[in-house]
C-alpha cells in the first residue's frame, strides 16, 4: 500500500486510509478478476470493473423523518441532475466529472477523526457517525458561487450534536474539514487547480448553529460518491464550496483555517463566503442565479436572497461588514 | 499555360469541382458543432443549458479562430496554395460563433437590456477584452465580399490584419475567465496554439526583412 505524508507530517494513514482484510483480499480477487478478463477485451474489463464497483456502493435507502421547520416547500431539483451536475475537483474540473468518475471511491470502510481543541477526541467509523443522533429529512437550497442553484432534500443531523460530544475547549474557535486526498481513487487529486487535501471551515458560532447540517444522504438514500459520500457538511447560508464532501477530519482550533479556495484565490472567494446578492464576484454578479431544472434556455433568472433566504443567521453576523468579510 | 500541372509542382491543385465539394464539406463540418448544441438544448439535454451554450459556442469560435490563423503556415509548409480558397469561411464561421456567443450573453445573461449588458461589460475585465475581440470582428464580417476587397485594395489586407490582435484578445478573455477557478489548463493550450501561429509569422517577416541584408554584410 500506498502511504502519503499526511498534513501534520506524520507518516502514518488516515484510520479511513488503512485498508482491512477482507478488502484488500476482495482487491485482490478483483485484479486477478481483471487480469483475465483483460485477455478477453477491453469491453469485458469495462464491465466487469463496472460491476464490482456497482457491488461496492448499493443504493442503500436511508429512513428519516422530514424537519419540516427547516425545509424549503420549493420544487426539488431531480435526483438526476443533482447527481449529475457536480463541483468536486478531486474528481475532475468539468461537472458531468464525478459523476463520471467517483466510482472509484471507496466509502467503506470509512472513518472520521475529530480532534484539535477538545476534550473528548474521537474517531468514529461512517455507521458510528450515522447513529450518532436521529437522522432528519431537510429540504435546502443550495445556491453555488458560481451563479446557480438547486433545492436538495438532504439527510443527516446538526453538526452541534457532534461537536457537543467531544466537548470543544475554550479556545476552540473554528472547525476545520479537511476531504480525503487519495489519487488512487481520486483522479482529480494532483490536478494544480487546487491545493490537495481540499479544506474548507467556520466559525464556531456556524458550525454550532442548528442549520448546519452533517449530511449521510439525500433523496432518501445514502450520498451518492459524486455528492460527497460518505460524509459531507451542508451549510445552506453560504455557497456551495463551503460545505466540504468526503471528510476524514475534523479538527477545531483557535485559528481560522486556510481554507481551499480562499487559500488559492483570496480576492475571488472570501472565508465567510455568505450567500450575499449585494457582493460581486469579480467576474459575475451574484445578484441573481439560474435554478437548475427550472425552464431550460429560455427561464429567467431568480433573484438571490440574501444568506440564501435563511435569515436566522443573520445575528451571527450582526454589526460585522459583509462587504469586507465576504 | 499547358493544361497539365507542371511535374515540378509538389502537390496538384484541385479541379475547381473538388474545390467547391471540398468547400461544401468544410461548410456542414463547421456547423455541426453548432448543431449539435441547438439538437441537445432542443432536447434539454444539458443541466445547465445557458452554461452549455456559452461555452460550446466560445469554444468553437476560438477553435475556428486557430484554424483560419493556421491556413498560411499550412500553405507555406505543403505547398498547399488552394487551402487560401477556404480562409474567408473559416473567418466568417468564427464570426458567426462569436456572434452567437455574444448573443447567449446578451439574451441569456442581460435578456437584450443593453444597459445591464454595458455595465457588466465595462465593469468586469473579461468580459470588457471579450467584447472588444467581437466589436473588432465586425468590420472583418463586413468586409468579406469580393466586392469590398476589390473596393478597400491594399487597405483591405491592412484592416484584415486587425485578426493578429483579436486572437490574444480572445485567449485573455479565455484566460481571465478560466482564471476564476483557478484552471488554466485549456487557455495554456489554446494560448500556445495561438502564440506559434503568430510567432511563425513574426518568424518570417524577420527572415524576410533580415535576408537581403545578410549576403551584402558578407561580402
Amino acid at each position: 500500500m500506498l502511504f502519503k505524508r499526511n498534513p501534520n507530517g506524520i507518516d502514518l494513514p488516515f484510520p479511513s486510509e488503512i485498508t482491512p482484510r477482507e478488502i484488500y483480499e476482495g482487491r485482490r480477487k478483483f485484479i486477478a478478476q481483471v487480469a483475465a478478463t483483460a485477455a478477453v477485451g477491453s469491453s469485458l474489463w469495462e464491465l466487469a470493473n463496472r460491476e464490482a464497483f456497482a457491488q461496492n456502493a448499493p443504493a442503500q435507502k436511508l429512513a428519516a423523518a422530514r424537519n419540516a421547520g427547516l425545509s424549503t416547500l420549493e420544487k426539488q431539483t431531480s435526483f438526476e441532475d443533482a447527481t449529475h451536475y457536480n463541483n468536486f475537483y478531486e474528481f475532475g474540473t468539468d461537472k458531468s466529472d464525478p459523476a463520471q468518475n467517483a466510482h472509484t471511491l471507496r466509502t467503506r470502510p470509512w472513518t472520521v477523526r475529530i480532534e484539535g481543541e477538545v476534550k473528548k477526541p474521537l474517531t468514529l467509523d461512517i455507521d458510528q457517525l450515522t447513529k450518532l443522533a436521529p437522522l432528519e429529512e431537510r429540504i435546502y437550497r443550495l445556491r453555488c458561487v458560481e451563479g446557480w442553484s438547486m433545492v436538495i432534500p438532504w439527510v443527516g443531523y446538526s453538526l452541534a450534536n457532534l461537536i457537543r460530544q467531544v466537548e470543544p475547549t475554550g479556545n476552540a474557535k473554528y472547525v476545520e474539514f479537511t476531504t480525503l486526498a487519495d489519487r488512487r481513487q481520486m483522479p482529480g487529486v494532483g490536478s494544480r487547480v487546487l491545493e490537495w487535501p481540499y479544506v474548507e471551515g467556520l466559525r464556531m458560532d456556524e458550525a454550532m448553529h442548528p442549520l448546519t447540517l452533517l449530511t449521510v444522504g439525500m433523496y432518501g438514500q445514502v450520498l451518492p460518491n459524486q455528492n460527497g459520500a460518505p460524509v459531507r457538511v451542508v451549510v445552506p447560508w453560504k455557497y456551495g464550496f463551503k460545505s466540504a464532501k468526503s471528510i476524514v477530519r475534523i479538527r477545531f482550533t483557535d485559528r481560522q483555517p486556510r481554507t481551499a479556495w480562499n487559500g488559492i484565490a483570496p480576492e475571488e472567494y472570501g472565508f465567510y463566503s455568505n450567500v450575499n446578492p449585494n457582493v460581486d464576484h469579480p467576474r459575475w454578479s451574484q445578484a441573481s442565479e439560474r435554478r437548475i431544472g427550472e425552464g431550460g434556455f429560455f427561464a429567467p433568472k431568480r433573484k438571490t436572497l440574501m444568506f440564501n433566504g435563511y435569515d436566522q443567521v443573520a445575528s451571527l453576523y450582526s454589526g460585522m461588514d459583509l462587504k469586507k468579510y465576504f | 499555360m499547358t493544361k497539365n500541372a507542371p511535374p515540378a509542382r509538389p502537390t496538384a491543385s484541385p479541379s475547381p469541382k473538388q474545390l467547391a465539394a471540398i468547400k461544401s464539406l468544410l461548410f456542414v463540418l463547421a456547423l455541426l458543432p453548432f448543431a449539435r448544441i441547438v439538437w441537445l438544448i432542443v432536447q434539454q439535454v444539458p443541466v445547465e443549458p445557458v452554461e452549455f451554450v456559452t461555452h460550446g459556442t466560445g469554444d468553437w469560435a476560438l477553435y475556428l479562430l486557430c484554424a483560419t490563423l493556421a491556413i498560411t503556415p499550412l500553405r507555406r509548409f505543403t505547398g498547399w496554395n488552394w487551402l487560401i480558397r477556404l480562409r474567408r469561411m473559416l473567418g466568417l464561421y468564427v464570426f458567426f460563433y462569436a456572434l452567437m456567443h455574444f448573443l447567449t450573453f446578451l439574451w441569456a445573461d442581460h435578456n437584450f437590456d443593453v444597459g445591464a449588458m454595458w455595465k457588466d461589460v465595462l465593469k468586469r475585465p473579461f468580459i470588457t477584452v471579450g467584447f472588444i475581440a467581437f466589436v473588432l470582428l465586425l468590420p472583418l464580417a463586413a468586409t468579406s465580399t469580393n466586392a469590398m476587397i476589390k473596393r478597400l485594395g491594399r487597405r483591405w489586407a491592412q484592416l484584415h490584419r486587425l485578426i493578429y490582435l483579436i486572437a490574444p484578445l480572445a485567449i485573455l478573455h479565455y484566460w481571465w475567465m478560466k482564471a476564476g477557478k483557478h484552471n488554466f489548463e485549456q487557455p495554456i493550450v489554446w494560448g500556445t496554439v495561438v502564440a506559434v501561429l503568430l510567432g511563425l509569422r513574426v518568424y518570417w517577416r524577420w527572415s524576410r526583412t533580415r535576408s537581403p541584408v545578410t549576403p551584402r554584410s558578407v561580402s
